[in-house]
């Protein structure tokens, strides 16, 4: 504005100039930019536009207020006519209207964050219906094939979920049902994504995430079409949403709340590392009982040697005695090498297995004999002279007939 | 090894852990003749290089599941 103090005729400006100067004398007006005003809510109103209007009034005064769509969305449902809260924003003015007003982008009740409130409204809504109830929670699997994930392709949060599965346990297979995790379409596009993953792929477990950030930030996971979804999904559900102090509805509602992303794909597979473990034992519970079915092996045909002595003469049982010693020492002998060798070689895990392979005892030169109907002849009493049999080496067998037997 | 058993090679991780246990408790159960038991110590030894090759070769499958309820392979993200 012209303040020149040598002209004679004072200007005259338009009421729009003049409205614009006031705007700019308001706005740049620190203390007026970033302003805590507290009063009680009235004449509120909500047109469809989304933006929400109302006066700020206390006993001597009133500002009219402005919330605009964006910052509307988290807090209308909580909003009341004689509500007391404190608004923050910045004052400017409404040049058609030749007011100014403030331009709210915090809202609180006098104490107490009108988010939260809604959040507490929901919750208790909510769990009054049952959805967060213990008995609705389901365990997860043990061991999932297919992890199903809800959360944003291009989030940190997927990348962290992705590094923690690849490193625990990169046997399961990861269908990601990419959504916005914040923003007006969020609550929609999650929850059709839950139903997708139920429907169409079958998913063993579901995780939905997203990092850390503000309430509002985190608002999509209190959407009651979201928290209903969760809590109806046929597939198990893990929430990793935000950080470890932040608390969703959708955390309720999932059958396990992990307090990160990163978290969740923890509690959702097994450690490789474990398995591994688990492989080892489970192959020193297989040689510990194939040596007991050995043993017990041993043990019937000591037993038929007790009962040949009843039977024959002297020396021949003895004889007999003799040879199933023989054959039964040799047999145990030949499988404890390998329990032993094989014990070892489990402590480092990994190597291969063939060496295992009971055949070894045909390599070192031993045979297994066998009559015509395929039974082991572990004695000379049970074979005949001129009866044919099949001798077994490592490397294959041949049919013979016995000439000779020798006692 | 049983005939009716696909064999171990295309078995999943799950299917042949699952068969392991059962085998287990198997051979601990009814005594077997030698050839039984011996039978079932070659089948838990495949499923255990079965379960082990595939722990080894484990590679994390990423797919991504469309609009359209279709699965494709994860498009690259930045």
């Amino acid at each position: 504005m012209d303040n020149d103090p040598a002209a004679l005729v004072p200007q005259v400006y338009s009421v729009a100039d003049l409205t614009a100067y006031i705007r700019a004398v308001l706005e740049s007006n620190e203390n007026l930019a970033n302003v805590w005003v507290s009063g009680e809510i009235s004449n509120l109103s909500r047109p469809s536009s989304g933006h929400i209007y109302f006066t700020l009034k206390d006993a001597s005064a009133s500002l009219r207020c402005v919330i605009w769509r964006e910052q509307a969305r988290y807090l209308s449902a909580a909003l009341r006519d004689g509500m007391a809260v404190e608004a923050h924003g910045a004052v400017s003015v409404y040049e058609q209207g030749g007011q100014y007003q403030l331009y709210v982008d915090g809202l609180r009740a006098a104490g107490e964050g009108l988010l939260y409130q809604e959040f507490l409204r929901l919750k208790a809504k909510l769990e009054a219906e049952g959805l967060f109830d213990e008995e609705r929670k389901r365990p997860l699997p043990r061991l999932p094939k297919t992890i199903g994930v809800v959360t944003s392709a291009t989030g940190a949060a997927f990348q962290d979920i992705l590094n923690t599965l690849r490193a625990r346990c990169p046997l399961v297979e990861v269908v990601l049902a990419p959504v916005p995790v914040q923003g007006e379409s969020a609550p929609t596009l999650i929850t059709a994504a839950i139903e997708a993953l139920n429907y169409s792929v079958k998913p063993d477990v579901i995780i939905i995430g997203r990092g850390g950030g503000s309430l509002e930030d985190l608002w999509a996971f209190n959407d009651e079409r979201v928290v209903r979804a969760v809590a109806a999904s046929r597939v198990p559900v893990i929430s990793g949403v935000g950080h470890e102090t932040d608390f969703t509805l959708t955390d309720f509602a999932a059958d396990v709340r992990a307090p990160t992303p990163t978290g969740a794909a923890v509690l959702a597979v097994p450690d490789i590392a474990d398995l591994r473990t688990e492989l080892r034992s489970i192959m020193v519970q297989l040689l510990q009982l194939t040596q007991a079915g050995i043993d017990e092996r041993r043990y019937e045909l000591s037993e038929e040697a007790h009962r040949l002595e009843s039977h024959s003469p002297r020396w021949q049982v003895r004889q007999g005695m003799q040879r199933l010693d023989d054959l039964s020492l040799r047999l145990t002998s030949a499988i404890k090498t390998h329990l032993r060798t094989e014990t070892a070689r489990l402590a480092s895990f990994g190597a291969s297995l063939k060496a295992l392979d009971p055949h070894n005892v045909l390599r070192r030169g031993y045979a297994l004999v066998r009559d015509e109907s395929g039974a082991v002849a572990a004695s000379i009493l049970q074979v005949k002279l001129g009866q044919n049999v099949n001798i077994l080496l490592h490397d294959g067998a041949f049919d013979a007939s016995v000439k000779e037997i020798k006692k | 090894m049983a005939e009716t058993s696909a064999s171990a090679q295309d078995l999943s991780y799950e299917q042949a852990l699952g068969e392991l246990e059962t085998l287990l408790s198997s051979l601990e159960g009814e005594s077997k003749d030698l050839e039984g038991t011996m039978a079932m110590f070659e089948r838990g030894k495949a499923l255990i290089a079965r379960c082990q090759e595939l722990l080894e070769k484990a590679d994390l499958k990423v797919k991504q599941l469309t609009a359209d309820g279709e699965v494709i392979e994860l498009e690259e993200q930045d």
